[in-house]
């Protein structure tokens, strides 16, 4: 049998195996974290089979390395996997910082380390498993599971007191919104009678899921709030700065945004077409507002994971507004920037960690010179800085860059002031960013360097960091290796939701600029 | 060997009678203090056989015996099935729990036995007289289990409470059944719907029905009929709980499904508007109640009222899909719950010294394995896929809104919201920091502090008994094949479903 046809279960069920692997072995010396290392660096080379048997010919909608078994017999369920130029980047980027977030927690969790790591793979059996589910039941199945070991991961695993109220907080901002989508997703099948995505796609193509405008309203709208939440998108965003405060480094790397942006693209895009095109404006204004909101807090907060915080806000915003300006340079800016914000973010969450393992406090006041001590760190801080920032040669300029052009170009009312607001973004990032580093690294010796001995990054550190920094060059210098596939995945959307009379030779020659610009 | 085919309709009936009746009799000859694990073995073994034979009673096609009065089809087997299944693993789960009060073990054992018969009897009978008799046999013995454990006050307040409750509740479903009688000529289901299309009295009719919901409203801790269920649940010794927090609900949501949806068809739109608000009541007061809960008996107490309430959720998908739900998620339920009670029945033993959230902080250090496995259920009464819970309650919710009802089912949903929070809360103080108990406990010292330091030192509690753990590991398996692999069981809900319609 061609492993072509298992791959995706393999990449699934391989952590699972390792969960379950984990659970039965003794929790002695490094043991968890040798055998979680030895799991999800394999599973990350199950991913990199994808990108290189992928066949970039294909035009989007065909899915690759597929998998469609019966499941139940009724309601009609299908075991339904597949990727496309959508998802195959995701989940090599889900692949990689998987053993990174290992590496990285190596040891700052020094207790219940089986607790631990058991959860974190499972986390990513749910994450992979959202990314390659084309069944809407299975989807939903792999999005519910995701909850839990991240809900749990930050009531147990959390820094201070505020850890249950923190896990609480997400736990319901996220279920809640989820049940929605259940009866959202339940009044499609009652209409269609299927769950399999294609063939909902199709149906939605041909105005079939229901002829009533208002009930395909509520059920759109029903998606939508739920990844809305999960992203998060502007006034949703309550339970993502005590989330990523407490939750350990590791977790943070894959807490927000992904899974849930993917999913806009995925199944809101695929099955309510007009609704999320009519949204967009409003997406779009809460996008800017989210831009601009959280790079306004960002500057003013003097704990660096709250800082983070904010600063993840408003560059995920920066996604949204990209992929709902549905220009082709849009989605695939922003699906780009997805993946920068994967590496960048995890590595900048990766460095906050571990400086509070040296000094054990995320307060910006207490560091200061430490740029004497810790040349490496200060090295490597400065390029992750510089990557988010989005300095030209470094890879999220190319996705930033993309975003603005296509939110420029969509078809949308007052998108000159909107995308001249949303660069404000851009300029007030650089400034939190740089004032933190000076604030940290620079000015004098600040009270805690002073206590406290540090140590520079060890070997394992070096190890966890470089790969990141590898690929924000990479990215930023070949962005054509990504975009290949993300890009049938763009040009599809926007020529299957934009009416046909929008000149799209226009952005495709626009688009190739840009990339060529970039590069 | 040739049966009459009384005998054989009723031959898993039968066989648990008299293996109860032989346990009593042993019981009698039994010297105080030897070992009642024996008679133990002889009751699982009865309930296995009785188990197979209803198996193979769904080979047999539709059976009825005593002019009628019976009726052996999918639809009962499904339920016996489930019954069985509860019911052994109730006994394997106590079998141990007797330890140092082996006097009990006898009598308890053959309790159970015809409490199951009694279950059994009410799954399988097609005239609403007969229902009582079930009910009524399968009512005593769970009264006088729920006050099992002798000498203790909760004990005797939860038999109290659950009989006088109880009887009120039956003499409402017996007057139920006079109405129905006035109105249609027959106590038999079949005839009742027969006779319903002619009748002169169709509000008395509804009546009659009204008042049957009331009665097994109640044995199904439905709201506004639940009241009983938190103090009964928490004075009665945790097996038990176990089952007749499933069993008897299980048994009386057959007769529910019989009545309303073979005796009463035609009156649809009038009851499903009655089920409609005792669901949402149910799922709601349930779901509010756990909230606040500090003792886990109580607090699973709520939550089975608010399952009482999903699965009445099914009743309004009428008639479609609505039998196999409510079937799927009965077993699921059973299990999950059956699972939870035999982990609490673990941690606690005969003297439950572990009763609330508090006394169960950082067990994951203690007990890994019975954590591990409560977290598994409560995750599954949760509705977290890859669970039975999931499914069952996915299922439900879909036949519901197959039929239209979307605001019962975003009722429904948004109560699992909520629902999460205290299942939530158990599971975090299992898996709760060490360091943080000792700060904890001081304050919440009392009783409990020294049963459960005693429950500590002991190394006797800490293993699993093998009957014990076969009981949890069917449990777990159940909860897990029900979520993943649910094909056969839905095969066998429909197969039930179409036998009823």
């Amino acid at each position: 049998m061609n492993i072509d046809h298992i791959i995706l279960t393999l990449i699934v069920f391989v952590p699972l195996a390792g969960a379950l692997l984990l659970a039965l072995l003794p929790d002695r010396g490094k043991t968890m974290q040798w055998a979680a290392l030895a799991v999800t660096l394999f599973t990350f080379l199950l991913t990199l089979h994808l990108p290189f048997h992928y066949s970039y010919a294909s035009p989007s909608g065909v899915f690759q390395f597929e998998q469609n078994l019966p499941w139940i017999a009724s309601p009609v369920i299908r075991y339904h996997l597949g990727v496309d130029g959508l998802s195959m980047w995701l989940m090599v980027l889900t692949g990689l910082l998987a053993p990174l977030g290992v590496l990285i927690s190596w040891r700052a969790i020094d207790s219940r380390k089986k607790l631990f790591y058991v959860l974190f793979l499972l986390q990513q059996v749910a994450m992979m498993g959202i990314f390659v589910s084309l069944d809407l039941f299975l989807y939903y199945a792999f999005w519910e599971m995701s909850l839990i070991p991240m809900a749990i991961l930050i009531s147990t695993f959390g820094r201070t007191k505020r850890r249950r109220l923190a896990a609480i907080k997400y736990f319901l901002y996220a279920f809640i919104p989820s049940a929605l989508l259940l009866v959202a997703m339940l009044w499609v099948y009652a209409k269609t009678g299927t769950f399999d995505l294609p063939k909902l796609a199709d149906l939605a193509a041909q105005h079939a899921i229901s002829p009533s405008s208002s009930a395909l309203w509520i059920a759109s709208l029903g998606f939508l709030l739920a990844f809305s939440v999960k992203i998060p998108v502007f006034p949703l965003h309550g339970w993502l700065v005590d989330a990523i405060c407490e939750a350990p480094t590791a977790a943070v790397m894959v807490l927000a945004g992904k899974t849930a942006l993917y999913s806009i693209l995925r199944f809101s895009f695929a099955i309510f077409p007009e609704q999320s095109h009519r949204i967009a404006p409003l997406m779009i204004a809460l996008a800017v507002i989210g831009i601009v909101y959280g790079s306004l807090l960002a500057l003013v907060q003097n704990d660096l994971k709250q800082l983070a915080a904010y600063s993840t806000l408003g560059h995920l915003s920066f996604i949204t507004l990209g992929i709902f300006t549905f220009t082709i340079a849009g989605l695939d800016g922003g699906i780009y920037q997805i993946l920068n914000h994967g590496i960048s973010g995890g590595a900048f969450f990766m460095l906050l960690g571990l400086l509070y393992e040296r000094y054990g406090t995320y307060d910006i006041r207490e560091y200061g010179g430490l740029a004497q001590k810790l040349p490496w760190i200060v090295t490597l801080y400065a390029i992750t800085t510089l990557s988010i920032i989005g300095l030209p040669m470094l890879n999220s300029f190319v996705g930033e860059f993309l975003i603005l052009s296509g939110s420029m170009q969509s078809p949308f009312a007052h998108r000159h002031i909107l995308t001249a607001l949303a660069t404000t973004g851009v300029i007030l990032s650089a400034a939190y960013m740089m004032r933190m580093l000076q604030r940290v690294f620079y000015c004098d010796l600040g009270s805690k360097p002073q206590a406290v001995a540090g140590w520079d990054l060890d070997t394992r550190e070096h190890l966890a960091l470089w790969p990141l920094v590898a690929l924000f060059l990479a990215m930023g210098l070949a962005p054509s290796i990504w975009t290949r596939a993300i890009d049938t995945y763009g040009t599809a959307v926007n020529a299957a939701v934009l009416s046909p009379a929008t000149p799209t030779t226009l952005q495709v020659t626009s688009l190739q600029t840009t990339t060529g610009g970039a590069r | 060997m040739n049966l009459s085919p009384s005998v054989i309709a009723l031959l898993p009936e039968y066989v648990l009678t008299l293996v109860g009746v032989l346990l009593m009799l042993v019981e009698a000859v039994l010297k105080p203090g030897t070992s009642r694990k024996p008679l133990g073995w002889l009751a699982i073994a009865g309930t296995t056989a009785a188990g197979f034979i209803s198996y193979y009673q769904l080979r047999l096609g539709t059976l009825t015996a005593f002019s009628g009065s019976i009726q052996v089809d999918a639809f009962s087997v499904f339920f016996h099935l489930l019954i069985a299944a509860v019911v052994l693993a109730t006994l394997l789960g106590s079998l141990d729990y007797f330890e140092g009060h082996v006097n009990l073990a006898g009598e308890y054992f053959a309790l159970v036995l015809f409490g199951a018969v009694g279950m059994m009897l009410m799954t399988c009978s097609v005239e609403l007289l007969m229902v009582f008799i079930g009910l009524e046999i399968s009512s005593i013995s769970t009264y006088i289990l729920a006050g099992f454990r002798k000498g203790q006050g909760t004990a005797v307040e939860s038999s109290i409470k659950y009989f006088l409750l109880g009887s009120f509740a039956t003499a409402f479903f017996l007057y139920g059944i006079a109405l129905a009688y006035g109105s249609t000529g027959s106590t038999a289901i079949a005839a009742i719907a027969h006779g319903l299309a002619t009748s002169a009295t169709p509000h008395m009719a509804f009546l009659a029905l009204g008042m049957m919901i009331v009665g097994l409203g109640f044995k199904v801790s439905a709201a506004p009929f639940h009241v009983w269920t938190p103090d009964v649940y928490q004075g009665a010794p945790a097996p038990v709980v176990g089952m007749m927090s499933t069993a008897p609900k299980a048994a009386a949501f057959a007769v529910l499904l019989r009545i309303t949806f073979s005796g009463f068809p035609m009156m649809e739109h009038r009851w499903s508007l009655l089920i409609w608000g005792l669901a949402a009541l149910s799922m709601t007061i349930g779901n509010l109640g756990a909230l606040k809960q500090n003792d886990v008996k109580r607090l699973l107490a709520y939550s089975s009222i608010a399952h009482a309430g999903y699965l009445l959720v099914a009743f309004t998908a009428f008639p479609a899909a609505g039998i196999s739900a409510a079937c799927f998620y009965t077993a699921a339920y059973a299990a999950m719950n059956v699972g939870a009670f035999a982990v609490v029945t673990q941690v606690g033993g005969y003297n439950e010294s572990l009763r609330t959230i508090e006394d169960y902080k950082s067990l994951a250090l203690r007990r890994p394995i019975l954590s591990a496995l409560l977290a598994f259920f409560l995750l599954s009464l949760i509705g977290i896929p890859f669970t039975g819970g999931f499914f069952g309650k996915f299922y439900v919710f879909n036949a519901a809104l197959q039929a239209g009802h979307v605001w019962i089912v975003i009722i429904g949903l948004l109560n699992s919201g909520v629902a999460c929070f205290y299942y939530l809360r158990v599971l975090s103080s299992v898996y709760a920091k060490p360091e943080e108990s000792t700060e904890a406990l001081p304050s919440a010292a009392g009783s409990s502090t020294g049963d459960l330091s005693a429950s500590l030192s002991s190394p006797a509690a800490v293993a699993i008994s093998v009957p014990a753990g076969i009981a949890l590991a069917l449990a777990a398996a159940a909860v897990l094949m029900l979520g993943i692999l649910p094909n056969h069981i839905l095969h066998l809900a429909n197969f039930a479903s179409a036998s009823l319609r």
